[in-house]
């Protein structure tokens, strides 16, 4: 089935949500500034939100995450918790990812397309800083930003490595597989539109074709290089299905990973199990779309899989 | 071994392990691991276990990183934890993210200064200050922790905070 061009993408996933019109106007709205605590520099939240009230700074916890805050300034960068390295600028779902993947201290981790570094230095976080987190992007120019969201959260236990995803091999490092493989794969970013509204002055069928064989592409080799037992999470921040459950029914074809169904703390709608003349695996109905306006976010998508043997 | 001479030269672009002491040393000028630990505990009083968990490795021309992680010979990466430590320059000149991540640890050759005088040193200005202790490279903190590394000299605190991390905090 050929589908017209549209020049209102959103239009698209009118079926897929409950309320279209909180949807619509979600969208239009820009989204809160949110940072997430850094627990490498300071073990109490509590006390991040003591220094920018000391500041005059209203500072907003976030009912699902205690160790994310809205802050009501213009600048988050430019002020004492940030220079001290004890917060990251990061928007609120996107700090969905790490928490599934559920890194413990120790293990080896992969967070396949890292740059910049918010999932990054959160994986490390919650690992401790013990243990050893490959974060590797394909993207030479980005990962300046990488590296240096490591270095300004303090991050010791991150190996950056610029190569392609598609071939990355654990044993480039002596290893023979990775515990847990995060992909927060490359995408169209329609869930990124309050941040950037001009997200789709660039929106095409074509490019989400296109990107759509490379998601395959990362996700395939993610399972590959994760050992029997370990977790791959992935994620984009886009509603295309073909972005997101098509890439998931594509994985299962390989048998050796399942889905499962993630905990994750926030409102959010069931993956869907059919798209236009495409009919899924049922088990992509445990995966995890977050819409803006569930909990006032950026848009997401989010599947858990555990790799079989 | 007998001296630098029959050593090889130190490649930048290569990530390599600290030698543990002189003996074991490969690459001209490269500083041993003990030198790197006695360094931190002389000048800051930081305890020589705090490293016990980490390896020390140089990449760039004096640039000493701290890993945290459990890799034997990682090759071809474009960074292996943090930069703590600039080496090969006559006096060593600790990093700012090394300083916030480990010197809290420090005892000694802390400058603790008011918030308004943090924020000049953070926008990566030098101010005219009085300090009883040694010159030199010296951490400088405020009520929240350790914020970075200043250059004391003749009065001066200089800042040493890196033109991509300044800030101006007014």
């Amino acid at each position: 089935m050929t589908e017209a061009v549209t020049d209102d993408p959103l239009s698209r996933y009118v079926d897929l949500v409950e309320d279209v019109a909180a949807f619509r106007e979600a969208c239009e709205r820009s989204l809160p500034s949110v940072v997430r605590v850094n627990p490498l520099a300071v073990a109490d939240p509590s006390r991040v939100v003591e220094v920018y009230e000391d500041a005059g700074i209203t500072v907003d916890g976030l009912d699902w995450a205690e160790n994310l805050f809205a802050v009501d300034c213009d600048r988050p960068g430019n002020t004492w918790p940030y220079v001290h390295g004890w917060v990251h600028g990061q928007e609120a779902v996107s700090a969905l990812p790490a928490p599934v993947l559920d890194p413990a201290p120790g293990e080896r981790v992969l967070d396949l397309c890292a740059a910049p570094g918010s999932k990054t230095t959160q994986i490390a976080g919650l690992q401790g800083d013990r243990g050893t987190v490959v974060a590797n992007d394909v993207n030479l120019g980005r990962l300046s930003a990488l590296r240096s969201n490591c270095d300004r959260l303090g991050v010791t236990s991150a190996v950056v490595t610029n190569r392609d995803g598609r071939h990355l091999s654990p044993s480039a490092f002596d290893l023979e597989a990775f515990d847990r493989v995060l992909v927060d794969a490359p995408c169209s970013c329609e869930g990124t539109v309050r941040k950037n509204p001009d997200v789709f002055a660039d929106w095409s069928l074509d490019y989400i074709d296109r990107i759509a064989a490379e998601q395959r592409r990362l996700l395939d080799q993610a399972v590959s290089v994760t050992r029997t037992g370990g977790t791959v999470v992935y994620a984009t921040c886009t509603f295309a299905p073909e972005e997101n459950e098509a890439v998931v029914d594509a994985v299962l074809d390989r048998g050796d990973c399942r889905v499962v169904e993630p905990e994750v703390p926030l409102t959010h709608a069931d993956g869907v199990p059919r798209w236009r003349d495409r009919t899924f695996d049922p088990a992509v109905e445990r995966c995890v779309r977050v819409y803006p306006h569930h909990n006032d976010t950026g848009g997401f998508f989010l599947a858990e899989l555990e790799v079989t043997g | 071994m007998t001296g630098d001479g029959e050593l090889a030269a130190n490649d930048g672009g290569v990530v390599s392990r600290l030698p543990a002491t002189p003996a074991d040393r490969t690459v001209a000028g490269r500083p041993t691991r003990r030198a790197v630990i006695e360094f931190f505990a002389r000048r800051y009083g930081i305890p020589r276990a705090t490293f016990d968990g980490y390896s020390l490795w140089e990449k760039g021309a004096g640039r000493v990183w701290a890993f945290g992680g459990d890799l034997q010979s990682p090759q071809s990466v474009e960074a292996l934890g943090l930069p703590v430590l600039r080496v090969r320059q006559d006096h060593w000149k600790p990093t700012t993210d090394g300083a916030q991540r480990f010197g809290a640890a420090a005892t000694r050759n802390v400058l603790t200064v008011d918030r308004e005088t943090a924020a000049t040193f953070f926008r990566g200005e030098d101010q005219s200050l009085s300090w009883d202790g040694d010159w030199g490279y010296l951490f400088v903190a405020t009520d929240l922790g350790v914020l970075g590394v200043g250059l004391y000299v003749h009065g001066e605190l200089r800042s040493m905070v890196p033109k991509g991390r300044r800030r101006d905090l007014r």
